[in-house]
């Protein structure tokens, strides 16, 4: 399928540990995202990853500083597993102006500079073409850097998905396609929407080497991952993971779930890469209880902070509202 | 005249882009041109002709026909530190790269809290009179004069077509470049002493105290040659060129609508939800005291543009019409 390197799974025990943090920080601040919502703390559109944390785990853990990243609207966990900061994440969700974002773009806009974070976008397809150009800058500029860009299966029932794989094929671009397939595009099932519903096989008849991977399994996605990213940097052009998974909650907060069975759900809640994890590392011996008791300790003490980040976040002046629609100074 | 300096010569409208892509390339290396057959072809209107002999494929790059993804990643190299030129045919075919420049183009800056900027330059040929029938004759630069984050220019005269380019990617947004297809065959010479203009005011292309006419692109010679029809029957036409869409430069057209106390507007565009009722209206706005006569207007009529050549003609702003329409703010028949 692949002429990609040899990578073997990292199996460290503190490594393992950061990925198994890692997701249950992604998990339990969408979960206070989901009690702020209702708190109406955070309005708008509130789309949670839970269920997916894998994915974003394994493959920002395969990435370097100098790489960028582009996601879609469901993005917290992308953000956060890239190290943009909880404090601005939860402050944009707010609508703050400390938000990393500047409060602009809210949940779904996410954007940093400084780790490379091109957004947030929530255009189903709509990042694809910019992360072919962002690849096209860094092959130009000869930085090194390459592009890990996410999107939702549903993504590949637009035509900014075809033509992106083929232009960044044809140029040999180094971008990461990352497809998060979640069986839903919101409420349409994949075999409902695609004749075709191998996304992996799409990819293949643009030439772009895909693999299907075990998106509930943080290890699996990350060596994968690791192998895409050694095989992207060596100049093979660009690679494509379908990382098969499945989102626990409703698409958005509005979302009845009435296209889905409580079973299916269910059968998915089994594979939850967070336990899932948990229990081979203390089988194993790799984790212990006070290990996980550290990670909760940690993780709920920095969502305090970020709550306590956001609520005291002033608003940005009206006065200011048209400030940035046009850069007035030269950029870099 | 002491006869040392030779006369200037002349050009083509197509030259002088050309002369300024081949000017930006050279000056900076983060500058590249892709489109659909920019290269091997020479460009749709033989604007890029040459320039991959002079410049190679990796900065004269041949795009797929897949004007969502080039245009896309034109933001996205411009985000990634590159000054692209991005060359799409004509307007017709930038509605499929309208997600691109509306939704991530226009945006970004704004929705990252200035945090990111987008240098694209997008150029595009607009406007109807080929007799390319309907699917190939769109005016729609007014469409993009409406979103904010975008700037949006149209060269009419070879001094601006040599020179826009170089001011689109000094500037730090999003810019659009409209290029009247009637246009690329126009020949002139370039001022010379002249080496850059701005891209932010509107030129008062002939002066006039009786009534101001307000055009731009395609239409400005077709305002011209009416206002010298119009000056034979006595009526000095102010003729502008607003030269910017966007930002529209307000102030030079109510200054000289203070002066004229009458305007007419010449559009390619559409009248309904268009340019040509935004610059009424900020007319009305600006200098509703100072007018003598309602504001008029001499658009396209609204068909689709027909094929055959007596339709297309009747179907587009004609210098006739618009002396006619000058007339009636003058209450002259």
């Amino acid at each position: 399928m692949s002429d990609s390197p040899s990578v073997k799974p990292h199996l460290g025990r503190a490594h393992l540990l950061d990925l198994l943090g890692q997701m249950i920080r992604i998990r339990r601040f969408e979960e206070k995202c989901a009690e702020l919502y209702q708190q109406e703390k955070i309005r708008g559109f509130l789309h949670l990853y839970i269920g997916e944390e894998a994915i974003a785990a394994g493959v920002m853990s395969a990435l370097e500083k100098q790489d960028s990243v582009v996601a879609t609207y469901r993005e917290h966990g992308h953000a956060l597993a890239r190290g943009v900061s909880m404090n601005g994440i939860m402050a944009e969700m707010y609508g703050k102006a400390n938000g990393c974002s500047g409060g602009r773009g809210g949940s779904m806009h996410l954007f940093d500079a400084a780790t490379r974070f091109f957004g947030g976008n929530a255009i189903v397809g709509g990042s694809l073409p910019l992360s072919v150009g962002l690849a096209l800058a860094e092959k130009m500029l000869k930085r090194g850097g390459i592009v890990a860009c996410f999107f939702g299966e549903g993504a590949a029932a637009e035509g900014e998905f075809h033509e992106s794989l083929n232009l960044a094929e044809l140029w040999k671009l180094p971008v990461l396609f990352i497809c998060e397939n979640n069986l839903y595009a919101m409420g349409t099932r994949l075999e409902r929407s695609e004749s075709q519903p191998d996304i992996h096989i799409k990819a293949q008849s643009y030439n772009v080497p895909a693999e299907v991977v075990d998106g509930m399994d943080v290890v699996a996605v990350e060596t994968a991952s690791s192998r895409a990213v050694a095989a992207i940097r060596a100049g093979g052009g660009p690679f494509l993971l379908e990382c098969r998974t499945y989102r626990f909650r409703a698409h958005s907060m509005f979302d009845p779930q009435l296209y889905r069975d409580k079973s299916e759900v269910e059968e998915w809640r089994k594979k939850d890469p967070i336990p899932r994890l948990t229990a081979w590392m203390l089988e194993s011996g790799e984790a212990h209880d006070a290990d996980l008791a550290g990670i909760e300790r940690e993780v709920a003490a920095e969502i305090e902070a970020c709550v306590a980040f956001a609520e005291a976040g002033p608003w940005e002046k009206t006065e200011d509202l048209t400030r940035d629609v046009y850069a007035g100074e030269a950029p870099r | 005249m002491n006869g040392l300096s030779p006369k200037p010569a002349e050009i083509t409208y197509r030259d002088a882009i050309r002369d300024a892509i081949r000017e930006a390339l050279t000056a900076d290396e983060r500058v590249f041109l892709m489109g659909e057959d920019v290269g091997r072809y020479g460009g749709c209107y033989a604007v890029s002709k040459g320039l991959l002999d002079e410049f190679g494929p990796e900065r004269i790059r041949d795009t797929p026909l897949s004007e969502s993804a080039f245009v896309g990643a034109g933001i996205g190299a411009a985000l990634g530190g590159m000054r692209p030129i991005v060359e799409i045919m004509t307007v017709n075919f930038s509605l499929l790269a309208l997600d691109q420049i509306v939704n991530n183009g226009a945006t970004l800056r704004h929705m990252s809290g200035g945090q990111f900027s987008v240098p694209v330059v997008i150029r595009m040929a607009t406007g109807a009179g080929r007799q390319l029938a309907a699917q190939h004759s769109h005016s729609l630069e007014g469409w993009y004069a409406h979103i904010p984050g975008l700037k949006v220019v149209t060269p009419a005269t070879i001094e601006d077509a040599r020179y826009m380019l170089a001011a689109a990617l000094a500037d730090p947004n999003p810019v659009l470049i409209f290029e009247h297809v009637m246009l690329y065959n126009m020949t002139g010479a370039l001022p010379s002493g002249i080496g850059a203009v701005d891209i932010q005011k509107a030129r008062i292309r002939r002066p006039g105290k009786d009534v101001t006419l307000v055009t731009y692109g395609g239409t400005l010679f077709k305002t011209l040659k009416a206002a010298e029809i119009l000056a034979s029957e006595g009526i000095e036409a102010e003729v502008i060129d607003l030269r910017v869409l966007r930002p529209l430069d307000a102030e030079t057209i109510l200054a000289s609508v203070r002066r004229t106390r009458r305007a007419v507007i010449v559009d390619e565009g559409w009248r309904s939800g268009s340019l040509s009722a935004e610059i009424s209206a900020r007319i009305m706005e600006g200098a509703f005291f100072e007018l003598d006569a309602p504001v008029g207007r001499v658009c396209s009529a609204e068909v689709p543009i027909p094929y055959p050549h007596h339709l297309e003609e009747a179907a587009l702003p004609q210098p006739e019409a618009i002396v006619v329409a000058a007339k009636a703010t003058l209450g002259r028949e």
